[in-house]
């Protein structure tokens, strides 16, 4: 139950793109259409599902202060490399979207196709790196950090196919001619926080 | 000033600016400009970390093999997000606290990818140097305007002083929710967009 409740707090409550701003720069850049939106939204699941709990592991038994006890017994008990945190995690993440985006390529060349140049760029979302951290912020195990990655990434991609899809539909409306493009998508994006906010009062 | 060299300082500000047209860094403009000071803090971090990391780059550019840039450029970036990080914990441990992940995201902050990317790699030192200076004026200008609308509309304060006296404390100003949650910064940089699109017509979107 606790793990369910953590799944949904990830996706709702605390969503990755309209709650912590995380992930914006695609978020943005690549809700033109449905099918490119959900593209990437799969992408970020999938990347986050993988990346969150290895860089737990990694944090738990190579960075965190004492954490190389047990490879090298009680002499490394004060060694704390928490400083490497950010360079770990980052070429974790990196290496991680280049086995995914050589996967995708050899299996999936029309998803290849229509993500292009977003691919690499997912190493570059702050939401995967953002996962990572928040992991480490709030102290979640193994487990945790599995449900809480694919909650976040869920979260991410329910919010930028719902975005894509009003996008789609704002094609035929008359926007204000200064407003049109980028500025209307942010005044969206705000209306859709402001939706996602009901969520901010619901205990788990 | 030559012409170029005002072009690749001043550009961003206005007519290349990072967040308003080029959509890049937008995940930390929105959620540290609660209020004003993290909003400066972040904006000299963000000074430091692209000024070094274009530099290092542009110096290293004949000599990073193209088929692993992207993580050479992410290695060096993170070395020097740890710095401004290490730094910050020991003389600003407060705001450090305050600005919580945010700093470390600076790594993925798509405005030093990009200008790392986009004109580091093709340039020469000191004008990398210039360009990582222009675009994070360009980033702070953003950052101080939403910082200054939130916290004043907000909490009717500025860097922590009163200066409208809410109707808690027994002032006459109401504060406005909505702008110190995340909603609110997304209003602030539309309306800003708009104002700057109608300003230079020439920006407009079609479509």
């Amino acid at each position: 139950m606790e793990l369910v409740n953590l799944f949904l707090k990830a996706t709702f409550i605390e969503n990755m793109a309209l709650a912590f701003f995380l992930g914006m720069c695609s978020f943005l850049a690549v809700s033109k259409k449905v099918d490119t939106a959900l593209g990437l939204g799969l992408a970020v699941i999938f990347v986050l599902a993988i990346t969150t709990p290895l860089n737990n592991l990694i944090y738990t038994y190579l960075l965190q202060e004492g954490a190389l006890s047990w490879l090298l017994g009680d002499g490394a008990a004060s060694v704390n490399l928490e400083f490497l945190t950010f360079i770990a995690f980052i070429a974790t993440i990196a290496a991680i979207v280049q086995i995914v985006e050589m996967a995708i390529d050899k299996f999936s060349p029309a998803l290849y196709g229509s993500l292009g140049v977003f691919l690499p760029l997912i190493a570059v979302n702050c939401a995967i790196l953002g996962g990572s951290l928040f992991m480490v912020q709030r102290e979640y195990n193994l487990v945790e950090s599995t449900v809480f990655g694919v909650g976040a990434g869920t979260g991410f991609a329910l919010a930028i196919v719902a975005l894509a899809a009003i996008r789609e539909k704002m094609k035929y409306s008359n926007v204000p001619h200064g407003l049109r493009g980028l500025g209307i998508t942010f005044i969206t994006t705000g209306l859709m926080a402001m939706g996602f906010m009901i969520f901010g009062g619901i205990q788990l | 000033m030559k012409k170029e060299t005002k072009d690749i300082l001043l550009g961003p500000i206005h007519l290349k600016n990072p967040i308003t047209l080029q959509v890049l860094g937008i995940c930390s403009a929105l959620a540290v400009t609660t209020q004003l000071q993290p909003a400066l803090v972040m904006s000299a971090a963000l000074m430091f970390v692209l000024v070094g990391s274009n530099v290092t780059i542009s110096m290293l550019r004949n000599k990073i093999p193209g088929s692993i840039r992207v993580i050479t450029q992410l290695a060096i970036i993170a070395s020097l997000v740890i710095l401004a990080d290490q730094i910050m914990k020991a003389y600003l441990f407060e705001v450090s606290k305050q600005l919580s992940v945010f700093v470390g995201l600076i790594i993925t902050n798509c405005i030093v990818m990009g200008r790392a990317e986009a004109f580091a790699m093709a340039n020469p030192p000191a004008k990398a140097a210039l360009d990582g200076i222009g675009n994070a004026l360009g980033y702070s200008v953003i950052l101080i305007i939403v910082g200054f609308f939130r916290e004043l509309l907000g909490s009717g304060k500025l860097l922590g002083h009163v200066v409208m006296p809410t109707v808690n404390n027994g002032g006459w100003y109401n504060p406005n929710g909505l702008m110190v949650l995340s909603p609110g910064a997304f209003f602030i940089i539309g309306l800003f967009i708009w104002a700057q699109r109608t300003y230079s017509q020439e920006l407009v979107e079609e479509n």
